[in-house]
């Protein structure tokens, strides 16, 4: 079961005009694993994680979901199966509350008077308690707009939310770098939580910190492909920073 | 330590912003009840039945501009173009009611069918703006800018150039002021109450002291109140303007139309422009193109004095009721000063400078919270 992989992507390449941005790449994730993902501006990790969501569409390659095939999906549909992407602005709408973001787009609805359709605010609200209570997460009160609170905790109700419409994989673009100490711990520990419930997280990150805490496994991408895949327990700093820079070669020949 | 030195400080600075919320929250009340006392104080009959009355028929025509703009302001747009829709509105109207009633139909098909097609036309304008918002990504300011011109030039070229639609006959004029002017109960001091129409053979004396209890444009622009208040606080498009407003691209990402929202927004702000429109000419038995033009300064200003923010995502209608009513207050409490009702322009004017500022400071404190 393990080794069975709920993501696979194989040899999938993507050219703008002239430029190779994603060169046969091999990329795959299993259940309940973290995989930090790493490299310099314009490595390519941002151009692979668009094709995984739908946002781009592969030129060569294949990209598979639970055996689905979803390299021309749209971004919809990617979502629909279940891998949530969950951007640096976390599309939240800060003016609404917690509920109305777990709910954004999806709202619950009730009959006012047995007669006109409105939004169930109630019942928005506490199941969004409930799913923030499964990430151990506390917030004061429900009903405060999320303008108040803190950029951790806006990041779990963007988590929440993908755990409420049933995310099967979560994909966190540098989700600690607007955050202060105390906030990444948070975050971190979402992460875990995550883990712990079987749902595997790609985490896109320039936090060393934060990659050698958190992932099980680490893949380095330099000039469009990959360039290491290895286990955390294999992993240190220098050697991560020498493949980010291109020296990877030969710090595995010293 | 780090925990320790911070959190007296977090603690004063959220007390601080609840103090800001509900300040802004309560602030156009206690200026209204301020404006009150002071009118009632220095104006001659201001503290009066008939002058409340008097209160609430005017502010019917900022009222139902500022329902509309409520809405497409808390998605963070402008309509400055609703002005003249009032206008074009209500020479639609009145040229149609007219031009069917010269053609021998009787007065009640004719005006339903002058009313259909004064609130059918608003939609024009309406869809244009939203389109070009939305879909084109004209900002809302020059589109709606754009409109206001094409709107005054539809409705000056309906009527000829002439201020107000001419010819309505007598018998529909005299049908449409006892919708327009009439009351729901009327009250004779020292005689009693009468319902639908004054007491017959009033002596001109005792028309002076006559109160009209609910009028019925009041009743109307209430039930509008009412409806749009509900759609915007308890709905589903409600949740989705506000949505809209505080995030477009959050919206949008959540599956939400926003494109085609936008333009509904729009179209509604034409909309109750239209029943504005439409109420002139009831109210002044025909219809005029500058029938809401000096109205637009004052919608935005029910809006901004009723709490909602020119940055979008906030902002409630009943607010905005009491900004329309403030106005409406000063405009009247002016005249019972026996001050040039002129003056009214720039007491608006200063207003809605210090509504923005005070809105303004809101915005600011709550950035610096979530700083802190």
């Amino acid at each position: 079961m393990l080794n069975q992989p709920m993501l696979q992507v194989r040899q999938v390449s993507k050219f703008f005009g002239g430029l190779t941005a994603l060169n046969k790449v091999d990329f795959e994730v299993y259940p309940g694993e973290v995989v930090a993902l790493l490299g310099d501006n314009g490595a390519g990790k941002s151009t692979l994680i668009k094709c995984i969501s739908g946002v781009y569409h592969p030129d060569e390659g294949e990209i598979t979901f639970l055996g689905k095939q979803i390299r021309n999906a749209s971004p919809a549909a990617v979502r629909d199966l279940g891998i949530e992407t969950i951007y640096q602005d976390l599309a939240l709408a800060e003016n609404l509350d917690v509920g109305a973001n777990v709910f954004l787009g999806k709202e619950k609805k009730r009959r006012f008077l047995g007669v006109f359709p409105v939004t169930d605010d109630e019942y928005m609200r506490n199941e969004a308690a409930k799913v923030l209570e499964r990430l151990d997460i506390h917030i004061p009160s429900l009903r405060q707009k999320l303008v108040s609170l803190s950029g951790g905790q806006r990041q779990a109700v963007a988590i929440a939310r993908a755990l409420y419409w049933d995310a099967k994989l979560v994909i966190m673009d540098e989700p600690t770098a607007a955050l202060g100490v105390p906030e990444q711990r948070k975050v971190m520990s979402l992460i875990r939580s995550l883990r712990e419930q079987n749902i595997p997280v790609i985490l896109i990150s320039h936090t060393m910190q934060d990659v050698m805490e958190v992932a099980d496994r680490i893949v380095v991408m330099r000039r469009g492909r990959v360039s290491t895949n290895m286990p955390r327990s294999d992993a240190t700093e220098e050697l991560i920073v020498r493949h980010i820079v291109g020296m990877g070669e030969s710090a595995a020949r010293t | 330590m780090d925990t320790t030195a911070t959190s007296p400080r977090v603690r004063t600075s959220s007390s601080r912003t609840a103090a800001v919320n509900l300040l802004a929250q309560v602030w156009p009340w206690i200026f209204l009840l301020v404006m009150v006392a002071f009118f009632s104080i220095f104006g001659t009959g201001f503290f009066s039945i008939r002058s409340a009355a008097n209160i609430l028929v005017t502010s019917t025509l900022v009222m139902l501009m500022a329902i509309g703009q409520t809405y497409v302001i808390i998605t963070a747009g402008i309509d400055l173009s609703i002005g003249w829709t009032v206008g074009l509105a209500s020479v639609v109207s009145a040229t149609v009611m007219r031009d069917l009633a010269l053609g021998g139909m009787s007065n009640a098909p004719a005006m339903a069918l002058g009313v259909l097609a004064g609130l059918l036309v608003s939609i024009v304008p309406g869809v244009i703006n939203g389109v070009l918002i939305a879909k084109v990504k004209v900002p809302p300011f020059i589109t709606t800018l754009g409109m206001y011109g094409i709107v005054r030039g539809a409705a000056f070229l309906l009527t000829d150039g002439q201020s107000a639609v001419a010819g309505l006959p007598p018998e529909l004029r005299s049908t449409l002021t006892s919708l327009g002017n009439g009351s729901l109960i009327y009250n004779l001091p020292g005689e009693g109450i009468t319902f639908f129409s004054p007491p017959a053979d009033l002596a001109a004396q005792q028309l002076r002291i006559l109160q009209r209890l609910l009028p019925y444009p009041v009743l109307i622009v209430a039930i509008v109140v009412v409806i749009f208040a509900f759609i915007l606080a308890r709905t589903l498009f409600g949740r989705h303007t506000y949505a809209i407003g505080g995030n477009p691209d959050a919206a949008r990402r959540a599956g939400i139309n926003v494109d085609r929202h936008l333009i509904m927004i729009y179209v509604l702000s034409s909309f109750t422009a239209a029943i504005a429109g439409i109420l002139h000419v009831f109210r002044f038995t025909t219809g005029s193109p500058s029938a809401g033009e000096e109205a637009l300064l004052d919608s935005v200003a029910a809006v901004v004095i009723g709490g909602t923010s020119l940055f979008g995502g906030a902002g409630r209608l009943q607010g905005t009721v009491v900004g329309a009513l403030t106005i409406s207050v000063v405009q009247i409490g002016l005249t019972s000063m026996n001050v040039d009702p002129i003056w009214k322009f720039v007491v608006v004017g200063v207003i809605i400078i210090v509504a923005v500022f005070v809105n303004q400071i809101q915005a600011y404190l709550e950035k610096q919270r979530e700083h802190a």
